[in-house]
């Protein structure tokens, strides 16, 4: 199962091969990894993805926490948590294909960005079935290249 | 307007520090980027000891650490110094010794630039440190030391590493910032959970074939006093791993000798039949479990008490999980124990008892045989004797009839179990223990792996008594190719062997040879009289194995005995 973990880091060089090694060295397996600065500019916030059963979970969260660069980890997996994606699409665009290309960007609420002669580019914000559901939809008229910026979480603000 | 000087040399900084942090001596070796640091040394109250080479320093801040208890620090330059740090570094971090290592590197503007002795020691070690620093700016060493240092003692000790570029050294006037730590998020797990303690205890008390399985955490720890309370008060039989050998002597009549591989017939049935197996301070380290945690101790519930929680659950699933301190624990549950019966163990000691009568392995004492060298070494050395070993059958003979009483007493290569250990450790412990006397148990290929440490214990007159046990051989891989590949014995053979007795003459230690078994008391003796360093060349034969042994890929009942 994938889980999301919010791992908070040292500001620091280094950092960033100090956890990928570790993902490397134990053979457990990252689906993306997004790094940014945090309201604190000492800390920087990754947002790990990773398969695993709960005991790989388990240990991945405990190996972690045993490095001294990482200040904490938290799972933000299911219910409790927001996370959002960032994609940015280009799509093929002929005049035939051009309206039903806009207006599909319009259901899942894109943005077109840059547009070409042949091509348009869309940015899209969404959760990751989204992304998938549009890169679905938007794919029998031709895309030419996606980019998305991994997964980034936070937890809900209780109610 | 003249310059004010009120700062130090960076140097001088690091040596401070150093100092502030009870360092009194550094095993190292110097190189073009250390200048500047061993130029300050000579002003600096801290002993140096020069090595013959990088990995014996390693290998020696090692050996002093794990029979004081205390960090060991090493010291080498850059590029080729430091990589031949790496391998003390790893045996370090897999036996989880604290240590800081100390690494010149090329002056900060050079770095990244290939430039000469270069080498990114950070990177190449960061697998196998606890942590590692690279010091940009000399105002923070006092900082970095006293967090390297507190990061290698605490928790789960380990290896730290800092390296520190020429121009840090060398820079002058330097006022240093405060030692005040910045580690937030450095956590030292650990507080024993009460409820789990009454729980170990009632399980305990319902047993009817505990075993206590005792590795180097209970050395860490210095939980050997409680861990013999508890084995007093409870007449749960103990078994240990090769780290934690000496937590229990092997006289103590709960003490069933060491589990795994090469342990006894006893530990290891036990092991497999106990109802509960309580593991302090061990990892289930594939020398105990023949690498199949599903396959070990099948029968039991398991209680794990570890301070590291990633050891917890790794190898082998746990009923009773408890991060801690392996004396802090034992102590509470042995507070906890008075609230309930002691586990009724009678039946289970028959059983204990009957495989030991049927499985003591019986040696002819007239014979010149490893065990009887171990034996009478043990009988003249003493308790107090410390014991370095290297790796190989003689290491495996030294940790099954050697009589050690005292865990800090025992430094041997576990984890990386890396030939060339035993010389400079020892080295490290007669200097970290003048007044005690030290003893290397060592196999011919091994004692070559760092024979030239020989030049150490000469110029620092170190009296250590080096027991070579020499049969011609590659010991351990011989076996190997006796017992699985058909006697098919490939590169084991060492003719070129020197002989050893002229060697250590060479450096002007005394040598003495045997060769049959009347002479080896005689030798023994004559080696402890003689006050200087003393090596006695033993030759033994090549057909000797290292019995018992569980095969590769089999269950640890599975041993070959014979
Ligand atoms: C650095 C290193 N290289 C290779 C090995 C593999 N190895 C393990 S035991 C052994 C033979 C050791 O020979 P010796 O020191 O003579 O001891 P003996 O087994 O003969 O007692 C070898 C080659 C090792 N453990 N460490
Ligand atoms: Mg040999």
């Amino acid at each position: 199962m994938l889980h999301t973990l919010a791992v908070l880091v040292e500001n620091n060089p280094g950092v960033l091969i100090r956890v990928a090694g570790l993902f490397t060295r134990r053979g457990y397996n990252i689906d993306s990894l997004t790094v940014c600065q945090t309201e604190d500019p000492e800390l920087s916030r990754m947002t790990i993805v990773v398969n695993g059963d709960d005991q790989i979970i388990e240990q991945v969260r405990n190996q972690l926490s045993k490095l001294v660069v990482v200040h904490s980890v938290s799972d933000l997996t299911g219910e409790s948590a927001v996370d959002r994606e960032l994609a940015l699409i280009r799509v093929q665009v002929s005049a035939e294909t051009r309206s039903a290309v806009l207006q599909t960007v319009d259901i899942f609420r894109g943005r077109v960005v840059d547009m070409g002669r042949t091509n348009i580019t869309v940015e899209l914000t969404g959760d990751i079935p989204k992304i998938d559901a549009f890169v679905h939809a938007i794919q029998p008229y031709g895309l030419l290249e996606l980019v998305r910026t991994g997964k980034v979480a936070i937890l809900r603000s209780e109610a | 307007m003249s310059e004010e000087r009120t700062g130090i040399k960076g140097a001088t900084i690091l040596l401070n520090a150093l100092q502030q942090e009870g360092v009194d001596v550094i095993f190292g070796y110097p190189g073009g980027v250390l200048l500047p640091l061993y130029d300050a040394l000579l002003d600096s109250p801290i002993r140096h000891v020069l090595g013959r080479h990088e990995q014996g320093v390693v290998f020696a801040a090692d050996g002093y650490s794990r029979v004081t208890g205390k960090v060991g620090v090493c010291l080498g330059t850059s590029g080729p110094g430091a990589t031949n740090l790496v391998t003390g570094i790893a045996n370090a971090f897999l036996d989880s010794i604290p240590l800081v290592v100390l690494t010149g590197q090329v002056s900060t503007g050079s770095i990244g630039s290939d430039s000469f002795q270069e080498v990114d020691i950070i990177g190449i070690t960061m697998p196998i440190t606890k942590h590692s620093y690279l010091v940009k700016d000399p105002r923070d060493l006092p900082r970095i030391v006293k967090e390297a240092f507190y990061i290698a003692r605490t928790g789960r000790p380990g290896p730290v590493l800092i390296d520190l570029p020429k121009d840090v050294l060398a820079q002058e006037n330097v006022v240093p910032f405060s030692n005040e730590m910045k580690l937030k998020g450095y956590k030292v797990f650990g507080q024993a959970n009460n409820g789990k303690i009454e729980e170990v205890a009632k399980v305990l008390s319902e047993s009817r074939k505990p075993v206590l399985y005792a590795g180097g955490g209970v050395v860490t720890a210095g939980a050997e006093d409680v861990l013999r309370l508890f084995a007093d008060k409870t007449a749960v039989p103990v078994v240990t791993t090769l780290m934690g050998i000496g937590s229990l002597p092997l006289e103590h009549p709960n003490s069933l000798g060491m589990v795994g591989m090469h342990g006894t017939v006893t530990a290891n049935y036990a092991v497999d039949d106990c109802d509960l197996l309580i593991a302090v301070g061990v990892r289930f380290d594939d020398r105990v479990t023949s690498g199949m945690g599903h396959r070990f101790a099948t029968k039991a519930k398991v209680i794990h008490i570890d301070i590291d929680p990633v050891e917890i659950s790794k190898v082998v699933k746990t009923e009773i999980q408890i991060v801690g301190d392996a004396r802090q624990v034992l102590a509470e549950i042995l507070e906890a124990l008075p609230g309930f019966a002691n586990p009724d163990v009678t039946d289970w000691w028959n059983q204990l008892r009957d495989w030991r009568e049927k499985n003591t392995i019986q040696y002819d004492k007239d014979r010149l045989t490893p065990p009887m060298v171990m034996e009478c070494l043990g009988e003249i050395a003493g308790g107090d004797t410390i014991v370095t070993t290297d790796v190989g059958q003689h290491q495996m003979w030294a940790a099954q009839y050697y009589p050690t009483v005292n865990p800090r007493n025992y430094a041997t290569s576990s984890g990386l179990g890396v030939m060339g250990y035993g010389l400079p450790a020892a080295v490290g412990a007669q200097i970290a223990r003048p007044n005690d006397k030290v003893v290397l148990i060592t196999g011919d290929g091994s004692f070559q792996m760092s024979i030239q440490e020989l030049g150490t214990i000469a110029q620092n007159k170190l009296p250590v008594k080096i027991i070579l046990l020499n049969n011609g051989v590659l010991g351990m891989v011989r076996q190997m190719q006796k017992m699985f590949y058909n006697e098919r014995y490939s590169q084991i053979q060492l003719q070129g062997n020197p002989d050893f007795v002229k060697v250590a003459e060479a450096y002007g230690i005394r040598g003495i040879s045997v060769n049959s078994a009347e002479q080896v008391r005689g030798a023994l003796e004559e080696a402890f009289k003689h006050p200087g360093p003393v090596l006695v060349d033993i030759t033994i034969s090549e057909h000797e194995n290292v019995l018992p042994m569980v095969p590769p890929g089999k269950d640890i009942t599975e041993m070959i005995v014979r």
